[in-house]
């Protein structure tokens, strides 16, 4: 009897992301499907509008992560308009990025992530939430709600709203920093640089010490030996801001370094008539269909990503924790999916150390912050680095700087291919003739909240847990039987 | 179950935004959630369709509603929300206007498809592929939602109560709101409610500065020239639409300096939001009439739809699709 299984992280008819699998005749997996059942049509729709428009337009793909889209389209009119920003314009820029990526590296850490490994993965369900994660570490909670309301208040000042921000200009920003917001920025660094290595005090501490934690991190369920990418600068560190685009094999050799402009030769993407999202893989390496391995063109991005393609961090605490992660897991590429939180948490500290090198810069508060545009547009490309991954904005105007084409590759579309390996890897195991492990609710809810893909923004959910159900249905697709998480 | 009023939050064709917006409250979320129920909010909590199905006609207090609508399975699930809520609120301009994803109405289903799937410098699609609605493989179907022809509003598809305008609401904002309505003062029917009965003008930090007559001869770009601090934008040549957007946000954008986009739609009893932005900054050009003069002034508003109806296109009076393919190949 083949059987069909649903599982949809959010709800039933919710168009954010849903899993299919089907089993056959003796209740084997026979297919996973991981369908994102969503599209707007971003880059049609942008066709005709003002290019200055774009930085404000463009964040509406994402109000979770709007600035990192927000600064790819600024960078994509600079090199439109052939401008280069000025150097108090990088720094605001950079400055204001970090912000953003450490706030929302730290909400992803503790609301996503703190329930599994701060609390512990075998604590009752009932525990295993942000609330849960309140009672043990009630003071780390407190210190964290108050650090989410600095750096956003910081925002609002440096960028008007932290959702939807509006500083990036073609050639600079709209505002320069006063030296009264420079010394708030600098309290607020302070306060991020020590809540994030108290955060990897207790991360590390539990790694060492805490065997179930362990294990989850060494999990073979979700090992998946695939290709890396990611920004790195000229000493081929972690930048979230600029660089050039690194790519690594899964044995951890260089297999490219490239600049932006030249993604269209490594990067394409697939199409899958089951699903809106297109699936991103490496162009010369090709696609294979959904496999691992250095034949497979699938590769992954976000924060372990950009690790495993660096040599190292920029800033002296996140360089430290970064040896220390590669230390315990002994290999360079990891290869293990839920490294993904550490990596995290260690981006984390290189952002809080970021935040302050550049407040504490004489320059920041300089008044020279923009080049006004000379040059006639007519083609330019943009990159960043995500909290989810690589980010780019590609644009071609004509010669009054009015969008004729928009090509956008958003950071979750180049994982999509791992997610699904995890999905079927996590199927495969946990599926056997017929009978359904319910372990498999907990496998593929933390596969998820690894990659925290922007597709399920339930990943930004306040319980902490992603709901997901499975419903199992008979060859007469009645339902037969329920699993649930909530 | 306790008596608290029940509350649903759902999305539509959004970008979490306003989920975030509402997360945005900090310590406040913890009052809302000692005031009510939350029965219904998929990014945070889950519930099924079915046991939304299960409830009684008129059963949860309050839908917040934001997104626009752009897929089947979007207006399938706004409707048996109206059913069984008393209250139904647009919340964020998306839902309010169409906003951002609205401007999607300027092109077809077919020609976004084509683009996305076919068209695009990187896509890899020798077979022409493109999603189907059922998809039959090894005997078994895949299905997705239809994506719809048109971007609508909520009220486009269902009877709305009231209005939170925004992109997103700020937190102030939803605050005002939330705090109507629990007092059980409602509104008429229709209102605008947690923001602004005033030109944003009002609130402007700039508005000293703003002429009594402001005359402009062109009108300047950002890729042009960057705004002088402490001067009314829009006296500088820029398009701010602050005289005819709602206040409400405290002016956020301009304290960045940048001009208002109009996010949070128009002051009461104005039927189109962009006509209204349209006539007003047409207006305001001082030219004489028939002059090469007018041309320049005119050529210097490249991109009224975006300009104007950036957050409002799926309730401007332009009904039906307008469609400038010709101009863009």
């Amino acid at each position: 009897m083949s059987r069909k299984i649903v599982i949809d992280p959010i709800t039933r008819l919710e168009g954010h992301g849903k899993i299919i699998i089907f089993l056959d005749d003796s209740g084997n997996v026979k297919n996973a499907y991981f369908q994102i059942p969503e599209l707007r049509g971003f880059e049609i729709f942008c066709r005709g509008r003002l290019a200055e428009d774009m930085p404000i337009i463009t964040p509406r793909i994402c109000g979770v992560c709007p600035t990192a889209h927000h600064t790819a389209s600024t960078k994509a009119l600079d090199d439109l308009y052939k401008v280069e920003p000025t150097s108090a314009a990088k720094k605001i820029r950079e400055l204001f990025y970090n912000l953003f990526m450490c706030e929302d590296h730290l909400l992803h850490i503790y609301i996503l992530a703190g329930p599994d490994f701060l609390v512990g993965p075998d604590a009752p369900k009932e525990e295993r939430n942000v609330i849960g994660v309140i009672k043990r570490f009630k003071d780390v909670a407190i210190k964290l709600i108050k650090l989410r309301k600095d750096i956003r208040e910081m925002m609002k000042i440096l960028g008007g709203k932290p959702i939807h921000p509006v500083l990036g200009l073609a050639g600079g920003v709209s505002k320069p920093i006063t030296g009264e917001d420079r010394d708030k920025l600098i309290k607020v660094g302070e306060e991020a640089l020590e809540f994030t290595l108290l955060t990897h005090k207790i991360f590390k501490g539990l790694v060492e010490e805490n065997k179930d934690v362990r294990d989850l991190m060494f999990s073979e369920a979700y090992r998946h030996d695939t290709y890396y990418m990611g920004l790195v600068d000229d000493k081929n560190r972690v930048n979230f801001y600029d660089g050039m685009i690194r790519v690594v094999d899964p044995k951890g050799n260089e297999y490219a370094k490239f600049d932006v402009h030249k993604y269209i030769d490594y990067i394409a993407e697939h199409v899958e008539p089951w699903t809106y999202v297109r699936i991103a893989y490496l162009r010369k390496v090709s696609w294979k269909g959904f496999a691992d391995g250095i034949n497979s063109g699938i590769y992954c991005v976000a924060p372990l990503a950009r690790l495993n393609v660096a040599d190292g961090m920029a800033t002296p605490n996140a360089q430290e924790a970064y040896e220390d992660m590669y230390n315990i897991y002994g290999e360079k590429p990891v290869h293990y999916t839920m490294a993904f939180h550490w990596t995290r948490v260690i981006e984390a500290i290189y952002a809080a150390e970021r935040i302050l090198e550049l407040a504490k810069d004489p320059e920041i508060t300089d008044n020279n912050i923009r080049n006004i545009p000379s040059e006639t547009p007519s083609e330019g490309i943009g990159v960043v680095e995500a909290p989810r991954g690589t980010l780019i904005h590609h644009y071609k105007t004509d010669e009054n700087g009015i969008l004729k084409k928009i090509n956008l590759i958003v950071a979750t579309q180049q994982n999509v291919g791992r997610i699904c390996l995890s999905i079927d890897k996590a199927a495969k195991a946990l599926i056997k003739n017929g009978v359904v492990n319910e372990g498999i609710l907990n496998r593929i809810e933390m596969a998820f909240r690894a990659y925290d893909p922007c597709h399920a923004c339930a990943t930004h959910s306040l319980p902490g847990s992603v709901p997901l159900s499975i419903e199992i249905y008979d060859k007469n697709r009645k339902l037969i039987r329920e699993i649930k998480n909530f | 179950m306790s008596d608290k009023p029940k509350v649903a939050f759902y999305w539509c064709a959004s970008c979490g935004g306003c989920e975030e917006a509402v997360v945005d409250l900090a310590e406040k979320i913890l009052d809302v959630v000692n005031a009510v129920d939350i029965i219904f909010w998929p990014v945070a909590l889950d519930i099924k369709r079915k046991d939304i199905e299960a409830m009684k006609d008129g059963e949860i207090l309050v839908s917040f509603i934001n997104g626009a609508i752009r897929l089947s399975e979007q207006e399938e699930m706004v409707k048996l929300l109206r059913k069984k809520s008393k209250i139904v609120i647009a919340y964020g301009s998306c839902s309010y206007m169409g906003g951002i994803p609205s401007l999607a109405n300027l092109n077809d289903r077919e020609s976004i498809f084509n683009y996305v799937y076919k068209e695009s410098p990187t896509v890899e699609n020798p077979e022409g592929t493109t999603p189907n609605l059922r998809y039959k493989i090894n005997d078994e179907e895949l299905e997705l939602p239809e994506f719809y022809n048109n971007v609508y509003a909520l009220d486009n598809i269902i009877e709305v109560d009231y209005y939170v305008p925004g992109c997103p609401p700020t937190p102030e904002v939803t605050w005002n709101a939330i705090g109507i309505l629990l007092s059980g003062k409602l509104p008429p029917k229709g209102s605008v409610i947690g923001a602004s009965d005033k030109a944003l003008c009002d609130e402007c930090p700039l508005n000293e500065t703003k002429p009594d007559k402001i005359i402009i001869s062109k009108y300047k770009r950002l890729t042009e020239a960057t705004p002088e601090p402490d001067k009314c934008l829009l006296a500088q040549g820029f398009i701010c639409l602050g005289p005819v957007t709602r206040g409400g946000c405290e002016a956020r954008c301009i304290k960045a300096n940048i001009p208002c986009q109009g996010c949070f739609g128009p002051l009461d009893n104005v039927l189109d939001y962009g006509a209204r932005a349209a006539s007003y900054i047409a207006s305001i050009l001082d030219v004489p009439p028939d002059s090469e003069v007018v041309q320049e002034a005119i050529k210097s508003i490249r991109d009224p739809i975006g300009l104007f109806y950036k957050f409002s296109l799926a309730k401007s009076l332009f009904k039906g699709k307008v469609i400038r393919r010709d101009e863009h190949e």
